[in-house]
């Protein structure tokens, strides 16, 4: 495959940044998106000029360190994939390919394609926890049952990787799917349930002061989210909300 | 040769860890609060470690190369962890899976390690439960389990194919929780470049800002390196692209003996090498053999069908198919040890079984599970008639809510449905047992340095037993590290904040500093990736699945060639201080160059076969793994001599007084 790659060039936090082009040819389809880069960059060191700084790690759509605007699409064309997980097949010969970084406020540029997502763990430091010490001497893991369908919901929530997708979806740049996603987990389980209240209002609050937008229900975080995180946790959360902030109120 | 105090308690052994705690010093809570300890690391072991130390009133400063805690390599844990609950009342106890352990680790482990961490891994679930982790339940609410490898009982929790994933994000929580209250400061985006000594004692390190590029000076009173393994020497492997050996590398230049380098795992299910592109290699789950059936064609006419695509595996009948795990371990079948797993692959492929256009694939099937469960959900739901193609629909519904992760991740890499056809895999670096020697309380050779998790190599002997990595990362940092470093800790209660304005920390800044200086300026032609692409081929080659002694001398001297020329031909781009991947990897790589080195000199030395390290010279007349107990049961332990080429081998001699060594046999 031949293609055209259209991509965010930007030096530092402080540089303005522009679009630069690059021909690639040579693509086979059954390269992941980001060995295409890794091709690009090694050309490029060969060449003497600075690679393309963009984040990864895993590199099988877990560790939330990928992302990437495709096309204008947060993790690219396909669904329920991340950006490592995404493969060359999914696009053809001659095309021509737009790779942008996440463009949020709370998350600025650091180089190139790579931003600063650390926002979101100041969030989780604001109340993403059960306040539970390590002891070796917690109850049983089995004397709280807990019904299937709630463990299973509670699981599909955790299974946010933290990636951003949903914060550079969102026209808001909001960051409610996220949050909810965690909220929803421990809401969802009696342990989390003690703290249940606090916790909605602080993440809340934090999420609001690091610079995150208001949540219009526009739902297009959920259709990028590559982990599929349902638009139900937002609901669920605003629930939590109303209910911590009315009790609040006492 | 000196001898290694391993510092096992005496008494028998399952009151050792009791008593031990028992008899150690402590450190009272208003003295912690006067204490630092640097934690590299936050994946399992460093990040419970850094939590529980933190909860316990120490200041804990915390590292990690990413740019969250939570995207630590032990995120990409699928399978399952395991712990000797018995929930499943199927005869599981402490002391079977302390056996199991030892066993499947080919008799090359510390008993009384392993048996610590068969107690405490009952304390891990209730932990993590207590956390808020979702695990898997079963319909009454309970908590499920499935069996992994080398194992006749059930006894790996999970949370379907993400199980690392949602203990790590436990992990990172009870961390969270600490950052926020400001007792952890953790530390993203930075490298641990070297360890600082004061007076003989870990007393420090000297980091890379990964963003500004600039070194920087952290102390404590203790160092603890849960930084993982270092499988990617190979290039390619199931880790992480960041994974590295750097930080147990530059521990061990400053006097931490690295125990057993040669002991590798080669997992066997794992996604095949598709081309010269490849950046990383995909594991398939071992859970999966829960119900996957391996098998290759018996016939040579039907292995060359499918490689030309005239045939399809399911238009071979079952009796022309090999199913050759259950053929030569019938009693364990599928769920042999992982190391057996893959040799058995690799006997098949090297006959010319292999099924895809390298010749080095075997099936993984899972149409007789899809079948099973959708006969079973046809009689629960009472139907009689239910069509063949409506049962294989409901058979799928089952294994996709058990596997869904790893079917798509397969799907999305291959572009081959295994819901349908059997999967491709083949087997692929995946973990290393070697590691850092420690002690019982997990400290290295250096005073106040310790290693915990993948990066030690305490609990596993020659080859680790799947879903016992997740157990030994969370063990070691939430329940034996945290008590053990107290004892050390006491005697620093009047220290005082150690000052990074020392010549010590001077001198270890300046060395960091020369190293990247004379790496930046090679100015040479080759990126980064080419050094490393050619190392892993050399370590996969020779120093591999299967080693001879002639492969490993070989693989020595072109080790050395291959680091001779990255000193003169590497080129990095850009410059020191900015944000620099490549440089980021240099370091990393330069390190490879030299441990690669050292695993092939271990594996020359311990001419017997044993767990994962297959050495060609001593195999039975069934090709089995043949182990040399009068002469290797040893854990080598190398000292760094100034040179690398020329390590000192010390031996720590096992004692095995509770389990018999007996060739392991899983027919
Ligand atoms: C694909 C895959 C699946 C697996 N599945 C299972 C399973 O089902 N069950 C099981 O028991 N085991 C499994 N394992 C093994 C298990 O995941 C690992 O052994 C374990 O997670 C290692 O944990 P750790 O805390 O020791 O290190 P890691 O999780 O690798 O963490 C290393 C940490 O060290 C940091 N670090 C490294 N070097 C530096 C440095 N120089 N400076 C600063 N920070 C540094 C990293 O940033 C990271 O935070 C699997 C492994 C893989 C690869
Ligand atoms: S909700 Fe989805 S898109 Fe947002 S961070 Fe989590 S995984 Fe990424
Ligand atoms: S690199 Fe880990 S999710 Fe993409």
């Amino acid at each position: 495959m031949k293609l055209t790659l259209k991509i965010w060039r930007q030096k530092g936090p402080n540089d303005k940044g522009q679009m630069a082009t690059y021909p690639i040819d040579g693509i086979d389809g059954d390269m992941s998106f980001l060995e295409m880069l890794d091709v690009l960059n090694e050309q490029l060191i060969h060449k003497g000029e600075e690679p393309v700084a963009f984040d990864h790690d895993c590199r099988e759509g877990i560790c939330g360190m990928c992302s990437l605007f495709i096309n204008g699409e947060a993790h690219g064309p396909d669904r329920g994939v991340t950006t490592c997980q995404l493969h060359m097949r999914k696009f053809d010969d001659g095309d021509t390919i737009y790779i942008e970084p996440w463009r949020a406020k709370a998350f600025p540029v650091i180089k190139d394609l790579v931003v600063d997502r650390t926002a979101f763990d100041r969030v989780m430091a604001a109340g993403g926890f059960v306040s539970v010490n390590t002891s070796g001497n917690t109850q049983d893991a089995n004397a709280i049952p807990i019904a299937k369908a709630d463990a299973d919901k509670a699981f599909e929530a955790a299974t946010c990787i933290g990636c951003g997708a949903c914060v550079a979806t969102c026209k808001n740049s909001s960051a409610m799917l996220f949050v909810s996603a965690k909220v929803s987990q421990l809401a969802l389980l009696p342990q989390g349930q003690v703290e249940a209240r606090d916790r909605v209002l602080n993440m809340v609050k934090k999420m609001d002061e690091e610079g995150f937008g208001n949540c219009t229900n526009t739902g297009a975080c959920e259709v990028e989210c590559p982990k599929e995180i349902s638009l139900d946790n937002i609901a669920r959360m605003n629930r939590e909300f109303m209910k911590a902030a009315l009790c609040h109120e006492d | 040769m000196s001898v290694l105090d391993s510092k096992v308690p005496g008494g028998p052994i399952e009151k050792k860890w009791s008593a031990h705690k028992n008899n150690i010093r402590l450190v009272n809570p208003a003295n912690k609060r006067n204490i630092d300890v640097i934690v590299v690391g936050t994946g399992l072991a460093g990040g419970s470690a850094a939590a529980s130390m933190a909860e316990l009133g120490y200041n804990v400063k915390a590292f990690c190369f990413q740019d969250s805690p939570r995207r630590a390599h032990s995120i990409a844990a699928q399978g399952g962890i395991n712990a000797a609950k018995n929930y499943q009342g199927d005869g599981d106890s402490i002391y079977r899976l302390f056996y199991d352990t030892v066993k499947g680790g080919d008799y090359r482990a510390r008993e009384a390690n392993v048996y610590r961490l068969a107690e405490v891994s009952v304390n891990i679930i209730d932990q993590c439960v207590a956390q808020g982790v979702p695990f898997a339940r079963d319909y009454g609410g309970l908590l499920d389990n499935r069996s992994f490898g080398g194992a006749q009982v059930s006894r790996t929790f999970y949370a379907k194919g993400q199980t690392g994933q949602q203990l790590l994000l436990g992990a990172y929580s009870a961390m969270s929780r600490q950052i926020g209250k400001g007792k952890i400061k953790m530390y993203n985006r930075h490298e641990m470049l070297e360890l600082v000594l004061v007076d003989g004692k870990a007393r420090g390190i000297i980091a890379r800002n990964l963003v500004s590029g600039k070194l920087e000076r952290f102390s404590g009173h203790a160092v603890v390196i849960a930084s993982g393994g270092y499988g990617n020497v190979f290039f390619l492997s199931t880790n992480a692209m960041g994974s590295n050996a750097t930080a147990a590398w530059r521990i061990h230049k400053k006097g931490a003996y690295f125990a057993n380098p040669c002991f590798t795992q080669i997992h066997p299910t794992c996604i095949p090498v598709s081309g010269d592109h490849q950046s990383k290699l995909t594991l398939m789950s071992e859970s999966l053999r829960n119900d996957g059936r391996i098998w290759v064609p018996k016939n040579m006419e039907d292995v060359e069908a499918i490689r030309k695509g005239t045939k399809k595996p399911v238009d071979i009948p079952a009796e022309d198919r090999d199913y050759y795990l259950e053929r030569r371990y019938p009693a364990f079948g599928n769920l042999v040890p992982r190391d057996v797993a893959s040799r058995a692959a690799k006997e098949r492929c090297d006959a010319g079984y292999g099924v895809n256009a390298t010749g080095e694939a075997v099936f993984l099937d899972f149409a007789s599970a899809i079948e099973r469960y959708g006969n079973e959900q046809a009689t629960m739901a009472g139907m009689a008639n239910a069509s063949r193609e409506k049962i294989l629909e409901m058979g799928r519904e089952v294994v996709k809510a058990k596997y869904g992760n790893l079917f798509q991740m397969y799907y999305k890499i291959t572009d081959d449905d295994p819901y349908f056809t059997p999967m491709k895999i083949y087997p692929a670096v995946h973990y290393t047992m070697g590691g850092i020697w420690v002690d019982y309380n997990l400290m290295t050779t250096v005073p106040g340095c310790y290693a915990i998790g993948e990066a030690n190599f305490s609990d596993h002997g020659a080859n680790r037993l799947g879903a016992s990595a997740l157990m030994q990362g969370l063990a070691d940092g939430y329940f034996v590290l945290p008590y053990t470093i107290a004892d050390y800790l006491a005697d620093d209660i009047r220290t005082g904040a150690i000052s990074t304005e020392t010549a010590e920390f001077d001198e270890a800044e300046k060395a960091v500093k020369d190293r990247i200086t004379s790496l930046m300026s090679i100015g040479g032609s080759k990126s980064v990736d080419h050094f490393h692409k050619r190392l892993g081929k050399v370590m996969w080659d020779k120093v591999g699945m299967a080693r001879n002694e002639q492969g490993l001398k070989e693989a020595i001297t072109e080790i050395k060639a291959i680091r001779e020329e990255f000193y003169k031909d590497l080129r990095i781009p850009g410059a020191m201080e900015e944000f620099n991947p490549e440089l980021d990897k240099a370091n990393r790589v330069a390190d490879f160059l030299e441990l690669g080195e050292l695993m092939a000199m271990d594996a020359l030395t311990r001419s017997e076969s044993c767990g994962g390290h297959f050495r060609e010279e001593s195999q039975t007349e069934e090709g089995e793994a043949k182990r040399n107990d009068k002469e290797f049961t040893y854990v080598s332990a190398w000292e760094y001599t100034g040179n690398v080429s020329e390590p000192k081998l010390h031996k720590e001699s096992l004692e095995f007084e509770n389990i018999k060594l007996v060739e392991r046999n899983y027919k």
